[in-house]
């Protein structure tokens, strides 16, 4: 099982010193998180896409190809990768660029984005947001798997004679995950491509995560990729801990009440009793987390929230420390004690490498329209 | 006997409330009627005052805790709903409404619906149609042709006034005219059956 910790990329006052980092102060801080937990022993670095303030993360991959070139095992992924409003060529482009960068450690996760006032800034409607989400994921698989991509469709200009370079990383797309709440059309294209499936899981009472991921199982037998069981399945969930867990609350609360998504509303004692909202000591996370296979099975990944709220860079990295060195141990051993042998792991770049065969290059050259020869044969003639 | 299930929502905040007496006026004419045509009923009745704190929360949480979820179930599933609130500032209580938009937009479509209001004063009676009945309309409710104002000079000497007895009766047994005779309630679809449309489709634009 694979662990790690997914961001937003927010820039929000610190609520106890009413002190805002710069830009400059987050993007960095994103950075540092993620080498610290490749540090600590986590296995994934996540990060969001956001187009609007108070949001740093317009350009996931910029940021994801310098921790890349800084970490030897970290696997490099995204939460989410805006599906709708990103023209899935740019995707490809990008994630197949990151992919040689990374050696491979890349993963993706589709989202759509909630946010109306986006869309029209990039020339789409949310009301289409799910045939924006179906029409885009299946251009991009094609620009990843075909060579040479003749395209048309209902929101982009046509493509003729297309190929998106580089190819991907020894002819082997990324691995796909597609996030969401509570729409069962995602959970129904996740499992019709045998893709995994990731619900946030925070927020919302467990109920919501556990009906979409059951569905998501069910379909994904449904499709054949094999029994329900073996569906690829992802959860996030947020965590504060201290040692003694009257610390933790004490500390977060603050964070809590200010927070954009939680203040004024629930109080933390209701949140953390209604949602999977955990804040407490190491102790009380493990058994939460532990908690959570009774309701969406084996699963494959599990991404902690730490950065949010204004929480300085100093307290997420001790957070850090805590997950790497008393939490996720215990989580991977137990877990992993739990997991019948024909539950498959979370796939990554070397088992799908294996899976089709062991890697060939599969770079394109450019061909002379008429003649059809090649830098290569135009050199061998 | 057929068994019919009416949800009773009371936006009434004192107690005794003149909304809270409204509702089970109403009530109690809804089930003679129903009984006069053969059907029995059972009454599930929400005080909304119970759940004003849990409300605000679902505004900001964006989701129904377990006690409000019960709440919206009884209504959801209720073959007839009786909607009671007292005027505020010329319109349905801010309690009210908050009730009604947590609700899924298509939660009540179909639903037979009784509208009844109380104020101090009858410069508001018209508050059932001009603020009432087109929010049940947006919410594709059958609301019934009488809707029930109370001022209260309507209770005065403790009794209900003859003309409020005779719109309560009338309002009754326009509802039960309604239930009766159709099918049980049916929840929405659930969204996590099977699709009726395939992947293929969709992928079609279809």
């Amino acid at each position: 099982m694979q662990f790690g910790i997914f961001t937003v990329g927010d820039v929000t006052p610190d609520p106890t010193t009413g002190r805002a980092p710069t830009e400059a102060e987050r993007v960095k801080s994103l950075i540092t998180i993620a080498l610290k937990a490749e540090e600590v022993g986590l296995d994934v670095f996540a990060q969001g896409q956001h187009h609007n303030p108070p949001f740093v993360v317009s350009s996931p991959t910029t940021t994801l190809g310098y921790i890349a070139a800084k970490t030897e095992k970290l696997v490099l992924s995204t939460s989410t990768t805006l599906i709708t409003t990103t023209d899935p060529v740019k995707i490809a482009e990008d994630f197949a660029t990151l992919q040689h960068v990374a050696d491979g450690r890349v993963d993706l996760m589709m989202g759509r984005g909630n946010t109306g006032p986006v869309y029209p800034w990039f020339g789409k409607d949310i009301r289409d947001g799910i045939p924006l989400a179906v029409e885009n994921y299946q251009l991009l698989r094609r620009l990843w798997r075909e060579d040479v991509v003749n395209w048309e469709g209902q929101f982009r200009t046509p493509l003729q004679g297309f190929t998106s370079t580089p190819r991907p990383l020894d002819g082997v797309p990324p691995f796909v995950w597609h996030g969401s709440i509570r729409s069962p059309q995602i959970a129904e294209q996740a499992a019709y491509y045998g893709d995994g499936f990731f619900h946030n899981h925070i927020f919302w009472p467990p109920e919501h995560t556990e009906r979409m991921v059951e569905f998501y199982r069910r379909r994904f037998e449904h499709y054949g990729h094999g029994s329900a069981d073996q569906a690829i399945v992802g959860l996030g969930g947020q965590v504060f801990m201290r040692k003694n867990s009257q610390d933790a609350v004490r500390e977060f609360r603050p964070y809590f009440d200010k927070a954009p998504v939680y203040g004024g509303g629930p109080s933390l004692e209701e949140f953390t009793s209604q949602t999977p909202l955990t804040v407490g000591s190491p102790e009380q996370v493990i058994e939460r987390t532990l908690g959570f296979r009774d309701y969406v099975g084996d699963y494959q990944r599990q991404l902690f929230l730490i950065d949010h709220a204004g929480l300085p860079l100093k307290t997420v990295l001790e957070q850090l420390d805590i997950l790497g060195e008393e939490v996720v141990p215990v989580l991977r051993r137990e877990f992993a004690a739990l997991k019948p042998a024909h539950v498959p792991d979370a796939p990554t770049h070397a088992s799908l490498v294996a899976a089709a065969g062991g890697g060939h290059d599969s770079t394109v050259h450019a061909a002379d329209d008429v003649t059809g020869r090649t830098v290569e044969t135009a050199a061998q003639a | 006997m057929t068994t019919r299930t009416i949800a009773v929502v009371s936006a009434g905040l004192s107690d005794p409330s003149s909304t809270r007496l409204l509702a089970d006026r109403l009530t109690a004419a809804t089930v003679e009627a129903l009984r006069a045509r053969g059907e029995d009923a059972t009454v599930e009745v929400v005080e909304l005052r119970g759940h004003a704190r849990d409300l605000a929360d679902n505004l900001t949480s964006g989701f129904a805790n377990g006690s409000l979820q019960t709440a919206i179930d009884t209504v959801v599933g209720a073959d007839a709903l009786i909607a009671v609130t007292p005027v505020f500032s010329a319109s349905y209580s801010g309690l009210f409404k908050t009730f009604f938009d947590v609700l899924d937009k298509d939660a009540l479509t179909g639903k037979p619906v009784l509208l009844g209001a109380t104020a101090g004063t009858p410069r508001h009676s018209l508050v059932v149609e001009h603020a009432m009945r087109p929010l049940f309309a947006y919410l594709r409710a059958v609301v019934v042709p009488t809707g029930v104002f109370a001022a209260a000079e309507d209770w005065a000497g403790g009794g209900v006034d003859r003309s409020l007895a005779g719109r309560i009766d009338r309002a009754a047994g326009e509802l039960a005219g309604l239930v009766s005779g159709r099918p049980a309630a049916t929840r929405p679809a659930d969204p996590f059956a099977d699709p009726t449309t395939s992947f293929e489709e969709l992928l079609k634009g279809r």
